[in-house]
C-alpha cells in the first residue's frame, strides 16, 4: 500500500481566479512525489464533485480567495458525500477568516491552510493522514 | 491618494465612498464583485456564494445610478477597474453621468480595461484573446473620441507580479502587452498622439525597496523608448509612462497582522520615490480578509504622512545618480528588453499568451519563490522567521449575509418594472454591431439605458463570439 501513489484533486470552485497558490501546490504536491490533478477555475461544486469520482482521488482541495468559501466549500463536501461512500481527505486555503475555521471543520474539512503556509507542512499533513486513513 | 474600495450592495459602498471623500481621499476607485467583472448576473447560478464578496454587485445602470448618489460625476474622478466586460461598464457610468446632467467630455478617470493580462493573472476573461483585444480597443478609440479627460486603458504589471512574476517579469510583461494595444489602435488607424497621452499603467510595488525604485525608472525608459522608436511619437505626452501604483497584496502576511503596515510604508516609500502618479496602500488586514474601516484609514494615512510629513514627495526621482540605484535600472531594463525580443519573435503578447509561455514564466518564479521562502533562503518576517504564538483579535470587515438575497430581489424587481420590448431591441442591436466591424460602445451605452443586465449583455455577446477555456498549464 505505502508504495501506492497518493492522489490529490485541486479546485477552484467560484469565479475566483487567483491561482497562483493551487498551481504553486500543484507543482510543490508533485515534487513530494504525489499525483496531482489540477482541475482549474470556475468550476460549480458538482462539477468538482463529478471529477473527483471520477479521478478516484485521496485528497480534493479547494481554493478561494474570494470570499465565498463558507458557501462553496461545505456546499462541494456535501455533495461528494452524497454521491460516494469514499473517506476523502478534504482540505482547502485561501483568505479564510479564523473564525470560519471550526465552522468548515464541522463540515468534514480536514485542514485550513491559509498565507505562508510551507508546501511542506500540507504534504505532510497528506501523508500523515491518508496513510492512517489507509 | 486613490484607495480602492467596494463590496456588498450599493448603498453599502455609496457610504463608504462618502466617508472616505470626507477622510480626504480625492479619488473614487471602484472595485466590482466577480460576477459582474466576468459577465454574470446576481441571479446566475455561477454567481451562487461570489455576490457583493470582492466588490460590489452592479447588475443594471439602476445599480450604477445608485452607487453615485449624491456624487456629481461631472466633478470627481473615477478608476473602473473592470476588464472583460470594460465596454459594458464604461457604458454604464457614461450612462449615469448622463442622466445626472454631465457631458461625456467632462468625465475623468480611468478604466483599467486590461485583458491581455487576464490571460495571464487573475483570470476573468470571457471571450477568446483576438476578440477580447478587439473590445478593448473599441473602449480606446471610443474614448479618444469622445473623452478626452479619460484613460482609456491601465495597463497592469501588478496583477502578474501578484501572480508570482519578478520585477522584470512584471515590467517587461505589462509593456509586452501594452506595444499590442498601441498596436491595435494604429492598425485601426488612429494616430499615435490622439490616443496614446490617455494610456496609463497600473504596477505593483514590493518590499525591495532598491529594486522597486531601479524598477520604476527602468520602466519609463523603456516607455518613452518604445513609443519614440517603435512607434514614431511626437507628442512628448505619448512617451510618458504615467503610472498608479498598488502596494503589492502579496507581500502582507497573515501573521502579525500589524507588521504589514511597516511593509506598507517602506513599498510606499519606494514608488513615491520612484516616481508614481498616484498610489493605493494596502491595509494591514489584507491577507486576511477584505479591509476594516480602521485598516483603511490607516493605509490612507500612510500616504499622508508620507506625502505630508516626510519631504520625499518634493522632489523628482530623489535617488538618480546613486551608483547601484542607476546600475540596477540599466540592469533591468536590459532584462525587459531582452523579453520584450523573445515576445516579438513569437508574434507578440498576444501569441505568447496563446502559446502559454508568459504563464509559464511566472509560474516558474512563483514556484523558485515559495521554494526560497520554505527552505528558509528568502527570509519573511513572522513566517520563516521570528514567529510567534497568536491569537488573531483583530476587528474584520464582514460582508452581511443577507446580500446575495437582497441584490437578486433587487434585480427580479428591476426585470419585472422595465420595457422589456425596448431591451429585446437594443440586445439585437449589440448583437449586429458585434458581428459587424463597428464601434461597439454606442449600441452598448444605448442598451444599458434600457436597464439591460450586466449578464444580458454579456450574453448577447456570448452567442456572437463564444466563450474562451483556459488551456491546462499547471
Amino acid at each position: 500500500m505505502a508504495s501506492k501513489k497518493i492522489r490529490v484533486l485541486i479546485a477552484k470552485p467560484g469565479l475566483d481566479g487567483h491561482d497562483r497558490g493551487v498551481k504553486v501546490l500543484a507543482q510543490g504536491l508533485r515534487d513530494a512525489g504525489m499525483e496531482v490533478i489540477y482541475l482549474g477555475l470556475r468550476l460549480t461544486p458538482e462539477q468538482i464533485a463529478q471529477a473527483v469520482l471520477q479521478e478516484d482521488t485521496d485528497v480534493v482541495g479547494l481554493s478561494s480567495l474570494s470570499g465565498a468559501h463558507m458557501s462553496l466549500f461545505p456546499k462541494t463536501i456535501k455533495i461528494i458525500k452524497e454521491i460516494s461512500s469514499k473517506h476523502y481527505l478534504f482540505i482547502c486555503g485561501g483568505i479564510i477568516p479564523q473564525k470560519d475555521i471550526p465552522k468548515l471543520k464541522e463540515f468534514g474539512m480536514a485542514a485550513v491552510f491559509g498565507p505562508g503556509t510551507a508546501i511542506a507542512e500540507i504534504s505532510k499533513f497528506i501523508q500523515a493522514s491518508v496513510v492512517e486513513a489507509r | 491618494m486613490r484607495q480602492y474600495a467596494g463590496f456588498a450592495t450599493v448603498q453599502e459602498t455609496n457610504a463608504r465612498y462618502k466617508y472616505l471623500y470626507k477622510q480626504g481621499n480625492t479619488g473614487f476607485s471602484v472595485a466590482l464583485h466577480l460576477p459582474t467583472q466576468i459577465g454574470y448576473d446576481s441571479t446566475h447560478p455561477m454567481s451562487a456564494g461570489e455576490v457583493g464578496r470582492c466588490g460590489v454587485a452592479i447588475d443594471s445602470l439602476q445599480d450604477m445610478e445608485e452607487l453615485w448618489d449624491g456624487i456629481s460625476l461631472a466633478e470627481i474622478s473615477t478608476s473602473l477597474t473592470i476588464n472583460a466586460t470594460a465596454p459594458i461598464i464604461l457604458a454604464m457610468y457614461i450612462a449615469a453621468a448622463e442622466n445626472q446632467g454631465a457631458k461625456q467630455s467632462q468625465l475623468a478617470g480611468t478604466v483599467q480595461n486590461d485583458v491581455l493580462k487576464e490571460y495571464i493573472a487573475r483570470n476573468t476573461y470571457i471571450f477568446d484573446p483576438e476578440t477580447s483585444i478587439r473590445l478593448t480597443t473599441d473602449v480606446c478609440q471610443y474614448c479618444a473620441q469622445n473623452l478626452p479627460k479619460w484613460n482609456s486603458i491601465s495597463i497592469c504589471g501588478y496583477h502578474m507580479r501578484d501572480a508570482g512574476a519578478t520585477a522584470i517579469q512584471e515590467a517587461a510583461f505589462a509593456l509586452a502587452n501594452g506595444i499590442t494595444y498601441v498596436q491595435a489602435m494604429k492598425n485601426r488607424g488612429m494616430a499615435v498622439d490622439s490616443f496614446a497621452p490617455r494610456f496609463t499603467f497600473i504596477v505593483a510595488c514590493n518590499i525591495n525597496f532598491l529594486e522597486e525604485v531601479a524598477k520604476l525608472r527602468a520602466m519609463r525608459r523603456a516607455w518613452a523608448k518604445i513609443m519614440k522608436e517603435r512607434f514614431d511619437a511626437q507628442d512628448p505626452r505619448s512617451m510618458m509612462f504615467r503610472f498608479h501604483v498598488q502596494n503589492d497584496g502579496f507581500t502582507s502576511t497573515a501573521q502579525q497582522p500589524l507588521n504589514n503596515i511597516i511593509r506598507t510604508t517602506i513599498s510606499a516609500l519606494a514608488c513615491v520615490m520612484g516616481g508614481c502618479q498616484s498610489l493605493a496602500t494596502t491595509s494591514y488586514d489584507e491577507a486576511l480578509a477584505l479591509p476594516s474601516e480602521e485598516a483603511a484609514r490607516i493605509a490612507l494615512r500612510t500616504q499622508q504622512i508620507i506625502a505630508y510629513e516626510s519631504g520625499v514627495a518634493d522632489v523628482t526621482d530623489p535617488l538618480g545618480g546613486s551608483y547601484f540605484i542607476e546600475w540596477l535600472t540599466n540592469e533591468i531594463e536590459d532584462g525587459i528588453n531582452k523579453y520584450i525580443s523573445t515576445i516579438d519573435e513569437m508574434g507578440g503578447a498576444m501569441e505568447a499568451v496563446k502559446k502559454g509561455y508568459i504563464q509559464r514564466e511566472i509560474q516558474r518564479s512563483a514556484y523558485d519563490y515559495q521554494k526560497a521562502v520554505d527552505f528558509g533562503e528568502q527570509v519573511v518576517v513572522g513566517i520563516n522567521n521570528f514567529t510567534i504564538e497568536e491569537d488573531l483579535k483583530i476587528q474584520l470587515h464582514e460582508i452581511g449575509e443577507n446580500v446575495e438575497e437582497k441584490q437578486i430581489e433587487r434585480l427580479k424587481k428591476l426585470k419585472r418594472g422595465r420595457d422589456n420590448e425596448k431591451v429585446g431591441h437594443a440586445l439585437n442591436k449589440v448583437s449586429q454591431v458585434a458581428r459587424s466591424n463597428d464601434n461597439i460602445m454606442p449600441a452598448l451605452i444605448e442598451v444599458v439605458k434600457t436597464y439591460a443586465t450586466v449578464g444580458e449583455i454579456s450574453d448577447a455577446l456570448r452567442d456572437v463570439f463564444g466563450e474562451y477555456r483556459e488551456p491546462s498549464i499547471a
